[in-house]
C-alpha cells in the first residue's frame, strides 16, 4: 500500500514538473535565506538523515535556487562531486546549484535518494503546485500531497491555505494541513488536526493517529494534552469500527458472490438429480461451455460490431444457454437414456462425457485461458465504506443469478413442462400411468438443467479466468450445495448454495482457503448424521428408499 | 429416488454369481431353510493356474533380471519392471475398489485417498532414510529444511523405523476409513450422495496436503529415495524384491478377498448391495458389515499404495485426485464388478492403454479414457468378465 501510494505521488510529481518552470518564472516566493554551499553539501554526503534534512531546508526556502535543486533531485539529475558540491545535469552541460556557473561533471556522481526521500522531493513539487493560479492543478496537487503528506511541506500548505478562496478545495486544504500539523506547537492546533484527520474516515490515517495515543519508552505519552489525546483515540476507535464494519460487510458479500455461482451450478444439478436420480458429473462442463459461448459472442461482436460491445451480455446470455442445453439434451438422448436405474454407472458414464468434453474444448480453443472482457458498465465499483468496494460485476452475477432463480421457479411452478417434471420427480411411475410421456419429461428437464449450468458459465467469465478446467474448480462445492439443500426443491439449492458459499467465505479469513474447504466438508458430514436428506427433504414415502 | 431406483432394480447387479444364487433361492422358498452350497474359495483348475502362475513369475523375474544379461532381449529393463509393479499396485488398488463397490453397492470415488495415504507413510521412512545423503545433508527431510523448520513434526516421530511405517500403512487409511465410513454410513448415506461424499473427501485431502505447513512436502511430495531397508532402491536386486512381494500381496489380497466374499460375512454384504433395506427388515444392522469391507478395502488400497512408492520412487498430491479416485472405478468397471479377477485385468488392460496411448498419442488418450467411460457400461455393463462369461456360455449351448 504504502508503496503504491508513493509510486502514485512519484508519477504525478512528474506531471507537474513540466509547468513548474512557469511558476519559477512567474514570481518565485521571496528567499528567506540565500542557499549556501553548506545548505547542499549533505547531499553529496552518504547520509540518509542528513539528506532528509537538508531536503527540508531546501523547502524551507522555496526561492528559486532551492526549487532548480529540488527539480533536479526529483528528475535523478543532480550530481555530487567528492568535495561536497551540488551540480546540476542539464543534457550534457552541468552547472553550480549555488553559483549557476556553468562546470564540468567531470567525475561527479549522480546524488542517490531512498524512496522516502523520493516521496519527500515529490511532495515538496507538488506542495509548489498550491501556489498556482489555476484551481485544477491545485485540485491535482493536494490530491498527490493527501496520499502522501510530509511534515515538512507544512510551510508550503499554511501558506496555501490562507490564501485558498475555492471552498470545496479549501476543505481539502484543511484536511491536508491538518495531517501535516498532528505535531504542531500548539495544542489547540494540534485538536483541530486530530479532528479534522479523524474526520477523514479513511483507514490509512490510523497509521496517522496510533503514535499520538502510543506512549513514549519511559511511559510517558508522546502526545502531551490529554484533550488530543483522546480525541485521537475516538478517532481510532471510529476508524476500528469502519474497518470491522467493513470486513463484516466484505466478507457477507463475498458468500454471496461465491454463493450465486454454486447457486446457479448447483441448481440445474438438483434438478436432474431430483428428477432422474443421475448426478451429472460433466454438470460442471455445462459451465464452462456456457463461458466459452460468452467468449464465442464477445469475438463475434468484437469483430462485426464493435459499437455495440457493451450489449454484448444480452446475446450471450441466450447463447450459453442454448449452447449447453443442446450439448444436454444430446446427451440425455444418446447417452443417459440408456443407463436409468443405474445411477453409479451414469457417474461413471457423465465423468467420461467430461473428460471428452474437456479434452475437445482444449483442442478447440487451447489449453490456455481465454480471455473475456467485462462490458464497460460491468467494471469498476460501488464504494459502500471506505476500504469496501463492490465491483459492478460480482453485483451483476448475484442480481442475475437471483433473476435465474425467479425464471427457475416460475418454470417449475407455472408452465405445463413445470408441473410434469414435479409429477415424475414425485412419482415416476404414477405420472406414467395418467399419461405423462417421462421420457420425454427428462430429455427437456435435462437440457433446462444443462441450460441453466450455461448461465452460470456466462456469469462466471464475468469474474473469473475462462479455460477448459473451469468446470471442475466448482463442481464439487456446487455437489456439497445440493447435497445440504436437499434435492428436488427450489428453497433448498438457493440456501444450500448461499449458505455453502457464505460459511466458506467466513471461515476463510481464520484458517484460509484450503482449511475452510476442509471444515465445510466436515461440516456437510456431520450436518447430515441429522439430516440425511439434506434441509429440504421431500416429504412423503418417495423420500426414504 | 435414486437408492430408491437402485435397489428396486437388483438385476443390475447380476455381476457375482452368489448374488445370483442368493437371489434365486430367496425367490423359491421365501425363508432361509438352507443356503445353498457355498463356492470353494477356488476352483481346482483356478488353483492350478493360479500356482502355475506363482511359480512362473516367481522364478522368471529374478531370472531375466539378474541373471540375463543385459543385452539379451529377454532381459526385463528397469522400465519394464517399474511398468509391471505399477500395474500390480493398481490391481490390487482395483481389488479394493471391486470389494467394496462389486460386493458391497459402494461406489468411492475417494479410493486414490487411501492409497495416496499407504504411500506417504511409506515415503515418510523412506524420506528419514535418506539420511545425511539429501542436497542439504541435514537431520530432517530436504524440503524441512528449505521451509525452515527446525525439528520434526510429531506425527513424523518414529518413522525412521520401516516396522512402525508399516504400521502406519496400515493403520492410517483404516482409521479414516472407519471414522469416515462410521458417520456416514451411519445416517445411511448411499448411492451417488456417497459417492460424491468420498469424492469431496479425497479433493479436500489433496488440498490440504498441497499446503506447505500440511509437513508432507506440499506440492513436490517426497522423492529422491535412496535406500529402503538399508538396501539401495534403485538396485536391481532390490527392485526384483519388491516386484516379487508386490506380486506375492496381489496373489494374497485376492485369497483373501475370495474369502471374504465367499463367508457368510461376505453374503451379508451382498444382501446389502442388493437391497438393504430388506436386510434390515431381516434384522440385520448393515453398519459393521458395511463398515468391515470399507476398512478393509481401505487398508488394502493403502497398501498397495505403499508398495507403489518405493517402486515408481515420487508420491505427491496429485495421486490424491479426484480423476485418479475415478480412473480406478473405471479399472473396475472394465474388468467387471464383482469378479475381483476382474478388476485386475482391468486394471492391466486400462493402464496397458494408458501407457500406450500417452506414448504415442497423448492428446488422444482422454478422449480413449472418456470413450471407455461411456462405452463400457453401455456396452459391456459386466465388462471383460461379463464378455468371456456371455462367449462361454454360448459356446456351451451350441
Amino acid at each position: 500500500m504504502a508503496f503504491s501510494f508513493l509510486t502514485a505521488a512519484r508519477r504525478s510529481a512528474r506531471e507537474i514538473i513540466g509547468s513548474l518552470a512557469i511558476v519559477l518564472l512567474a514570481g518565485a516566493p521571496l528567499a528567506a535565506f540565500a542557499l549556501t554551499p553548506a545548505d547542499v553539501a549533505p547531499l553529496a554526503g552518504d547520509d540518509f538523515d542528513a539528506k532528509s534534512a537538508a531536503i527540508d531546508k531546501l523547502i524551507a526556502n522555496h526561492d528559486k535556487e532551492s526549487l532548480a535543486v529540488l527539480k533536479a533531485l526529483s528528475e535523478d539529475s543532480a550530481l555530487a562531486t567528492d568535495s561536497g558540491e551540488v551540480l546540476l545535469q542539464d543534457g550534457d552541460t552541468a552547472r553550480d546549484a549555488i553559483t549557476g556557473k556553468t562546470v564540468t561533471a567531470g567525475d561527479a556522481q549522480p546524488v542517490t535518494l531512498n524512496n522516502l526521500l523520493r516521496s519527500k522531493v515529490a511532495g515538496a513539487l507538488s506542495g509548489l503546485q498550491l501556489d498556482s493560479p489555476d484551481a485544477a492543478t491545485r485540485g491535482a496537487a493536494i490530491t498527490a500531497l493527501l496520499q502522501n503528506p510530509d511534515p515538512s511541506i507544512k510551510p508550503l500548505v499554511d501558506a496555501a491555505r490562507a490564501k485558498e478562496t475555492d471552498p470545496a478545495l479549501k476543505k481539502r486544504l484543511d484536511t491536508l494541513w491538518a495531517m501535516t500539523a498532528l505535531h504542531d506547537a500548539d495544542p489547540a492546533k494540534r485538536l483541530e488536526a486530530v479532528q479534522l484527520v479523524a474526520a477523514r474516515h479513511d483507514l490509512d490515517m490510523n497509521e496517522l493517529l496510533r503514535p499520538l495515543v502510543a506512549k513514549k519508552p519511559d511511559g510517558s505519552f508522546n502526545e502531551t494534552d490529554s484533550r488530543v489525546r483522546a480525541a485521537a483515540q475516538s478517532g481510532i476507535d471510529e476508524l476500528d469500527s469502519i474497518q470491522r464494519r467493513s470486513q463484516i460487510a466484505g466478507t457477507l458479500f463475498a458468500g454471496l458472490s461465491l454463493g450465486s455461482v454454486l447457486l446457479l451450478a448447483a441448481l440445474g444439478l438438483a434438478i436432474t438429480y431430483g428428477l432422474i436420480g443421475v448426478i451429472n458429473m460433466a454438470h460442471g462442463e455445462f459451465l464452462m461451455i456456457g463461458a466459452y459461448a460468452t467468449y464465442v459472442v464477445q469475438n463475434l461482436f468484437q469483430r462485426f460490431a464493435p459499437g455495440a460491445f457493451d450489449w454484448y451480455p444480452l446475446l450471450a446470455v441466450p447463447a450459453s444457454f442454448a449452447a449447453a442445453g443442446l450439448v444436454g439434451i444430446v446427451l440425455e438422448r444418446l447417452v443417459l437414456k440408456h443407463l436409468y436405474g443405474r445411477p453409479l454407472e451414469t457417474l461413471l458414464t457423465t465423468f467420461g462425457v467430461s473428460l471428452i468434453l474437456i479434452q475437445a474444448t482444449r483442442m478447440l480453443f487451447g489449453a490456455q485461458n481465454v480471455q473475456v472482457i467485462n462490458p464497460a458498465w460491468m467494471s469498476g465499483g460501488v464504494t459502500v465504506l471506505p476500504n469496501l468496494i463492490l465491483p459492478y460485476n460480482r453485483l451483476a452475477i448475484l442480481a442475475f443469478s437471483l433473476i435465474v432463480v425467479g425464471i427457475a421457479w416460475a418454470v417449475l411452478t407455472k408452465t405445463r413442462l413445470g408441473l410434469f417434471v414435479r409429477a415424475v420427480t414425485q412419482n415416476r411411475r404414477m405420472a406414467a400411468c395418467v399419461g405423462v410421456k417421462t421420457a420425454r419429461v427428462d430429455s427437456y428437464a435435462f437440457a433446462f438443467g444443462a441450460g441453466i449450468a450455461g448461465l452460470g458459465g456466462c456469469a462466471l467469465s464475468q469474474i473469473g479466468n475462462v479455460g477448459p478446467d473451469l468446470g471442475q474448480s466448482y463442481i464439487i462445492d456446487s455437489f456439497m450445495a445440493v447435497v445440504l439443500g436437499g434435492v428436488g426443491q427450489l428453497a433448498g439449492t438457493v440456501i444450500g448454495g448461499f449458505g455453502l458459499g457464505l460459511v466458506s467465505k467466513a471461515i476463510e479469513p481464520f484458517w484460509g482457503a484450503v482449511l475452510a474447504k476442509i471444515a465445510v466438508l466436515v461440516l456437510i458430514v456431520l450436518f447430515i448424521q441429522k439430516r440425511p436428506q439434506g434441509m429440504f427433504a421431500l416429504k412423503g414415502r418417495s423420500a426414504e428408499a | 429416488m435414486t437408492s430408491a431406483s437402485s435397489s428396486a432394480t437388483p438385476s443390475t447387479h447380476t455381476g457375482s454369481t452368489s448374488g445370483r444364487a442368493a437371489a434365486g433361492y430367496e425367490a423359491q422358498s421365501g425363508f432361509a431353510l438352507g443356503l445353498p452350497p457355498r463356492p470353494a474359495l477356488l476352483s481346482r483348475r483356478a488353483w492350478l493356474a493360479l500356482i502355475a502362475l506363482i511359480i512362473v513369475f516367481g522364478l522368471g523375474v529374478p531370472f531375466a533380471t539378474l541373471v540375463v544379461p543385459e543385452t539379451s532381449a529377454f532381459h526385463l529393463s528397469a522400465y519394464a519392471m517399474t511398468i509391471t509393479g505399477k500395474f500390480m499396485c493398481y490391481a490390487i488398488a482395483a481389488l479394493a475398489l471391486d470389494l467394496v463397490w462389486g460386493y458391497c453397492g459402494i461406489l468411492s470415488l475417494g479410493h486414490a485417498l487411501f492409497f495416496a495415504l499407504g504411500g506417504y507413510a511409506i515415503g515418510m521412512y523412506l524420506m528419514r532414510s535418506i539420511g545425511h545423503d539429501g542436497k542439504y545433508g541435514s537431520d530432517l527431510p530436504d524440503f524441512m529444511v528449505f521451509l525452515d523448520w527446525h525439528q520434526l513434526p510429531w506425527y513424523w516421530q518414529g518413522t525412521q523405523h520401516l516396522g512402525y511405517a508399516l504400521l502406519l500403512v496400515v493403520l492410517v487409511p483404516a482409521v479414516v476409513a472407519w471414522v469416515f465410513g462410521f458417520f456416514t454410513f451411519r445416517s445411511r448415506v448411499k448411492g451417488v450422495y456417497l459417492s460424491i461424499i468420498t469424492q469431496a473427501m479425497t479433493f479436500a485431502a489433496m488440498l490440504l496436503f498441497y499446503r506447505n505447513e500440511t509437513g508432507f512436502g506440499g506440492n513436490n511430495g517426497f522423492t529422491d529415495f535412496k535406500r529402503i531397508g538399508g538396501f539401495p532402491i534403485t538396485h536391481p536386486g532390490t527392485r526384483t524384491a519388491l516386484l516379487l512381494i508386490t506380486f506375492a500381496v496381489l496373489i494374497l489380497a485376492f485369497i483373501g478377498a475370495r474369502a471374504i466374499v465367499t463367508s457368510k460375512l461376505g453374503r451379508v454384504v451382498t444382501a446389502v448391495r442388493d437391497g438393504e433395506t430388506r436386510l434390515m427388515f431381516l434384522g440385520y444392522s448393515p453398519l459393521a458389515y458395511k463398515l468391515f469391507v470399507w476398512t478393509v478395502s481401505a487398508v488394502l488400497c493403502g497398501i498397495a499404495g505403499a508398495l507403489y512408492v518405493p517402486q515408481v520412487g515420487i508420491i505427491n498430491p496429485g495421486e490424491m485426485s479426484p480423476g485418479n479416485s475415478i480412473e480406478m472405478a473405471i479399472w473396475v468397471a472394465v474388468g467387471g464388478r464383482g469378479t475381483l479377477i476382474g478388476p485386475i485385468i482391468g486394471a492391466f488392460a486400462v493402464n496397458g492403454a494408458k501407457s500406450f496411448f500417452t506414448a504415442n498419442f497423448p492428446e488422444y488418450w482422454l478422449f480413449f479414457l472418456g470413450l471407455i467411460f461411456v462405452l463400457v457400461p453401455l456396452l459391456l455393463p459386466n465388462g471383460i468378465m461379463g464378455l468371456i462369461e456371455m462367449v462361454t456360455r454360448k459356446r456351451n449351448r451350441s
